[in-house]
């Protein structure tokens, strides 16, 4: 079914932020922000700033009524700097202007005295100097130190992966206006409402039922607007608290890509150890993660990296050790995957490597270490439904895996300049955000008397079919068309205490909570036609094709007469519903228990081919079979496969978040910092949908399909690996991503 | 009003006293609140902000796609403005369908852009086909999709035409809704609007601009409320022609009008591939290569290929006029041998005599739509397996687009061969000076550098070198 959102999208009439239309006396925020990564603030002077002529006001720390802090998970960071900086871009200042173009010019005016303090940009070094955002985390599973001694072969590396950028379309952007009783109604690009709610209600001092958030769609959003859209949209509600008027920000490109955090980049050391047939009896592995300034989402991020520091494989000894490493760089923040991706990059890296030792195709050890049916994961969770070995097996036969390698085989035998490679992903991805209490939703459900509907939930629209999704599930309740049924903006009022739009979860929740309010109006109406029949037995009352059905025989009563009978009778047409995941919980003391609703499996394969004189190459194929559930709107998921792929492959490849020593972005623009472009994109991409799918939790048995396709992505990573070794036999490499032309050309020729 | 800027835009006629020197998009999203149009970045890197300017040639309009971002208001003058809002009817028109059919919208953002560059490509008039309509869409990105999609939406009206004989023009695109039926008539409004446009403009200017898309990214807070003033070619003359073996080519010449060129094209073989690697379809449909080599980036596309053609400009400063070679007017990073008031006007180069082969190589991180790290072109006569001329540039290499003199004076007169060829990549190691930058370390530039001159002889020559014994 298709997405009828699509239609105003395609016209040019969906609104985004920047295309409101604007209030008058509508003030402009430019944000003073530091040049240098780590200094003491000496002075700040900003008199000849304020002196312009359309300045309005510059706002520093000293005029926040309430507190100077947006930390989500851990308290430590400052909306503006007071006396220490941590990195480039941190705000220090917000300058309130009439109109953009005069704050800019006051930008240059102001005056920074700086003490410049030590700069740390990599993560060994913060770890070396203790610099840890939160205590070093650990899931282990049997013991690896006994068993390395049943190991056959041991195999030692270390594993990198770089930053990515999210360069959602729509930058960052906020706009804010006084109501009265000295509240706040935000206007934001934001994947959680209730984030930017709790923090103006935090810096202003004001309870949070004087703020409203309403947050209509945004343009892209991949985790970069979960947790850091809030500084923004903190700024304008302080502006419009402080000079009583409308007050608007929007960054542009490059302050967004300088100001705001990405992924975060991970350095590894791995141990692996295996039998001679290929068995993984242990797994050692430990991870630095990159985490930035402070504390952001990365603790949430760095225990995904620990629940999928396995991937799809059962390894009877895992010993995984996380830590959080603080640098000057900003923080680092969510993003499609949510630390997952890393620690998946260090197993396949080290399953590689064994296999390279062991002399076996890296499939066959792939193969060999699935999970299969209750497998325990090192975090106690048993293994169910799992498709693990399904979903392989299935694209190894599907795409005919052996011929497509043998033919790779023979292409390179046949050309000297130009090698292939092929490699084979497999991925397990656990679906509910991982800290339990976030697994709620709220939808709140109006039948208005034409029979017209209207559904607010907590689910942010941001491209990814949100809303069709959940008009689809109100529509099949109730057996009506889904264009009777409407998606409303996402609004604090009207759903209150919202869990962000992440997690791939925003359908499973919101949609579970739709289905409980919508049956909650259908047992009514069902009531009211039982009456209407002059039958006793509601169960033989149900609704078909817009008609009332009686024990299966269509009636005359129509949707909109029933409605109509209803509020007659006055019966409540409205039902607001609240879902929990049941069966969740994580002991994060122990590092045990069932943290994930379900997995989703699913395995592709990626196929290059690489120009040896010039290191540059082409993506020729993605092949995927992928484990959807009973997918309620096809066209949406496989959109979702695709896109979540290609930034899989960007990560991998093209995308390379490039410092300098002393911490500065090099890649702040988009003729510096390249994301895969049309003539990127593989000629051949391919999803299948995993044949006889099982029950799971989602709603109506679908599954989650936001984030696990990304990781298909990490196969262009060894696929490029084949192609070099073909061109360059018996050398060894690192393992070091992006594979950028730069990089590739170097491994073929150093 | 004063002196208004006046042309059509969607179907409305406007004259507005708006800064001419504002970019295009502003005037739309904030004065006209056409808002379909998105600002993505403000660098001509994203294609969100694409509309489609027609232009006056004859008695017929002639469309192209260009980046509203980086498009001086004034250079609209007498023109068509096509946004989003403008293609508009009834429902979805069968590009907007097809994008629906095929799932081809996520998040919206960009979904105008593509809308606008494939609307455009059809105003091409050419048969499409879908290898020519990815190009033209390859300036407009998608974060969401991935591509896929879109490019199965392109290839569900590409097909739409396969057994079609009706003519491509704007009438047979009316009537298969495509566009609305306004635009059969635009090209008579355009006429009586041209005919009224006053002509004398102020030559007050804090700006000189050509084609505009390097210095509306570069001086982007202070060009707007500045003078500018807009470097344009004589309508009535032709840019590119040849008299007495020399082949002159007008500096306004826009990418696209070289890559069209039959005459360029004819000298160069594999010059509209090589310039496919240019910017996108919007930037190639404004930069200009007076712009190229004026702007004096080391790695500049064209004065690259110029470099190798040994080109001469031609510069004026109101009557006086000079002359000099391409390869003499960089003396340093972004400094050139020519006074501020001078323009440069023409770039000519001697008509290669047969039997001259030319290749040209670029490697940037992304294929498309990327800034080179390293590119080099490479002009050779070979008599007897005996170089008799050769000419080498390269570009990223050093602080200036770079003639390699010393490597192509050791070259001539000396056979193809492993040796010479090894002794050609060493001099040429001596002869640049890369610097580390976000295109890559020095160590890759030089070592890309060496492959690019390898690539050229392996390409053309073959059968005279042992290529695996150079890597």
């Amino acid at each position: 079914m298709k997405n009828y959102d699509v239609v105003q999208h395609l016209r040019g009439e969906s609104l985004f932020l920047d295309d409101f239309n604007l209030i008058e006396g509508t003030l402009f925020l430019s944000v003073f922000a530091s040049p240098i990564p780590h200094g003491k603030i000496v002075k700040l002077d900003y008199e000849e700033a304020l002196n312009l002529p359309g300045i309005k006001g510059i706002i520093t720390y000293k005029d926040i009524p309430g507190e100077n802090q947006i930390g989500g998970i851990v308290q430590d960071e400052e909306l503006l700097a007071k006396d220490l900086v941590h990195f480039i871009g941190h705000p220090i200042a917000i300058v309130v202007a009439d109109k953009p173009s005069t704050g800019k010019k006051a930008l240059k005016k102001i005056k920074l005295e700086i003490e410049k303090l030590p700069v740390i940009t990599d993560p060994r070094e913060a770890f070396e100097k203790n610099e840890l955002i939160i205590p070093p985390r650990e899931f282990t599973i049997g013991s690896t130190e006994a068993a390395w001694k049943d190991c056959d072969l041991i195999v030692e590396g270390k594993a990198e992966s770089g930053g990515q950028e999210h360069l959602y379309l729509e930058t960052q952007s906020s706009y804010s206006f006084p109501v009265e009783g000295g509240g706040i109604k935000t206007i934001s690009s934001t994947q959680g409402p209730t984030a930017v709610q709790r923090g103006i209600s935090k810096v202003l001092g004001i309870p949070m039922h004087k703020i409203e958030v309403d947050v209509l769609r945004l343009g892209g959003g991949f985790g970069g607007k979960e947790d850091q859209a809030t500084a923004w949209a903190v700024m304008t509600a302080l502006a419009a608290y402080i000079y009583k008027k409308p007050a608007k920000l929007v960054l542009s490109r490059q302050e967004d890509i300088r100001l705001t955090g990405k992924r975060h980049p991970y350095s590894s050391d791995y141990k692996i150890g295996l039998t001679r047939e290929g068995k993984i009896l242990a797994y050692e592995v430990t991870f630095y993660q990159n985490a930035g300034a402070a504390a952001d989402l990365s603790p949430a991020i760095l225990d995904r990296t620990l629940f999928h520091a396995t991937n799809s494989y059962f390894i009877p000894n895992v010993k995984a050790t996380a830590y959080s490493c603080r640098t000057n760089l900003p923080p680092n923040t969510a993003f499609r995957g949510f630390g997952g991706p890393q620690g998946m990059f260090v197993i396949e890296s080290a399953i590689y490597k064994a296999a390279e030792k062991l002399g076996v195709p890296v499939a066959v050890l792939q193969k060999k270490n699935l999970l299969k049916e209750n497998d325990e994961f090192p975090f106690g969770q048993k293994a169910k439904y799992c498709n693990a070995i399904k979903c392989f097996s299935s694209a190894i036969e599907k795409f005919n895996f052996d011929r497509l390698t043998s033919e790779v085989h023979a292409f390179n035998n046949a050309n000297k300049f130009v090698k292939k490679g092929i490699a084979a992903m497999p991925i397990c991805f656990g679906i509910s955000f991982t800290n339990t209490m976030l697994n709620q939703a709220s939808s709140l459900v109006h039948v208005y008397t034409d029979g017209s509907i209207s559904v607010s939930t907590a689910a942010i629209e941001m491209g990814q079919g949100v809303n069709m999704k959940i008009r689809q599930v109100a529509a099949s309740i109730f057996s009506i068309s889904v264009n009777k049924v409407k998606s409303e903006t996402t609004n604090t009022t009207r759903n209150a205490n919202t869990s962000a739009t992440a997690a791939s979860s925003a359908a499973d929740l919101n949609g579970n909570a739709t289905e409980l309010a919508c049956k909650n109006i259908l047992e009514r109406l069902k009531r009211v036609a039982a009456k209407e029949l002059n039958t006793e037995e509601i169960d033989s009352i149900e609704l078909r094709n817009e008609f009332v059905h009686l024990k299966g025989e269509k009636t005359s009563i129509t949707w909109e007469r029933l409605i109509s009978l209803a509020y007659t009778q006055r019966v409540n047409l409205s039902s607001h519903a609240h879902y929990a995941t049941p069966g969740i919980h994580f002991n994060n003391k122990t590092n045990k228990g069932e943290p994930f609703a379900y997995h989703v499996y699913g395995t592709g394969l990626v196929q290059v081919k690489l120009d040896c004189l010039r290191g540059i190459y082409e993506i020729e194929s993605v092949k995927v079979v992928h484990d959807f559930g009973k997918s309620i709107n096809e066209i949406i998921d496989k959109g979702q496969a695709e896109g979540a792929i290609m930034q899989g492959l960007g990560w991998m490849t093209l995308e390379e978040v490039a410092h300098s020593k002393e911490g500065k972005l090099l890649s702040d623009t988009l003729s510096t910092y390249k994301v895969p472009d049309l003539h990127f994109t593989p000629k051949e991409i391919k999803v299948e949908f995993m044949e006889n799918p099982a029950e799971s939790l989602a709603v109506f048995n679908s599954k989650a399909i936001g984030e696990p396709p990304f990781m298909y992505g990490i196969g262009v990573f060894f696929a490029l690996m084949n192609s070099v070794k073909a061109f360059r036999p018996g050398k060894e490499f690192k393992f070091s991503a992006p594979l950028t032309p730069e990089k590739i050309l170097l491994m073929l020729y150093s | 009003m004063d002196n208004p800027v006046h042309f059509i835009c969607n179907d409305i006629e406007i004259k507005t006293d708006y800064s001419r020197s504002a970019v295009l998009l502003d005037f739309l999203r904030k004065e006209q609140r056409l808002t379909g149009t998105k600002e993505g970045c403000r660098e001509g890197d994203c294609g969100a902000c694409t509309v489609i300017i027609g232009e006056l040639n004859g008695n017929k309009v002639k469309y192209k796609t260009v980046n509203s971002c980086l498009l001086p208001l004034e250079s609209v003058e007498g023109k068509h403005v096509v946004t989003i809002e403008g293609l508009n009817r009834e429902g979805l028109n069968p590009i907007q369908q097809a994008f629906a059919d095929e799932g081809a919208v996520q998040c919206g953002f960009c979904t105008p852009g593509f809308i606008i560059s494939l609307t455009a490509y059809l105003l091409s008039n050419s048969v499409p086909k879908l290898d020519s309509a990815l190009d033209k869409l390859a300036g407009n990105l998608c974060r969401c999709t991935g591509h896929a999609s879109i490019i199965r939406a392109v290839e569900r009206i590409v097909e739409s035409y396969t057994d079609d004989s009706m003519p491509i023009d704007i009438p047979s695109l009316v009537s298969r809704k495509i566009i609305p039926e306004y635009f059969l008539s635009i090209n008579r409004r355009l006429e009586s609007i041209n005919e009224y446009l006053k002509k004398e403009k102020k030559k007050t200017k804090d700006y000189v601009v050509s084609g505009g898309t390097d210095i509306f990214v570069q001086k982007q807070d202070d060009i707007y409320t500045s003078d500018v003033e807009l470097l344009t070619a004589d309508k009535n003359e032709d840019k590119i022609f040849v008299i007495n073996d020399r082949c002159f080519v007008s500096a306004f010449t826009t990418v696209t009008e070289i890559m069209n060129s039959e005459i360029m094209n004819g000298i160069i073989p594999g010059l509209k591939e090589s310039l496919q690697l240019f910017g996108s379809e919007q930037i190639r449909n404004r930069a200009t290569l007076g712009g190229n080599i004026v702007n004096a980036s080391p790695i500049a596309d064209l004065t690259n290929i110029f470099l190798a053609l040994n080109a001469k400009l031609h510069l004026e400063r109101g009557t006086k006029k000079r002359e000099m070679f391409l390869h003499d007017f960089y003396l340093g990073y972004k400094t050139l041998d020519k006074s501020p008031e001078e323009i440069l006007m023409q770039v000519s180069f001697s008509l290669p005599p047969s039997g001259v082969l030319f290749n040209y190589e670029k490697v940037s991180k992304r294929m498309h739509l990327d800034i080179a790290s390293v590119n080099s072109s490479f002009y050779v006569e070979v008599e007897n397996n005996i170089i008799k001329t050769i000419r080498i540039s390269a570009g990223g290499v050093a602080p200036i687009p770079l003639y390699l003199k010393n490597v192509s004076e050791f070259l001539t007169s000396k056979e193809i061969n492993n040796k010479n060829l090894l002794q050609a990549v060493k001099i040429a190691d001596e002869e640049i000076s890369p610097i580390s930058d976000v295109r890559g370390s020095v160590k890759y530039k030089r070592l890309l550098l060496r492959q690019l001159i390898f690539c050229h002889f392996i390409k053309l020559f073959l059968d005279k070198i042992k290529a695996e014994e150079l890597l």
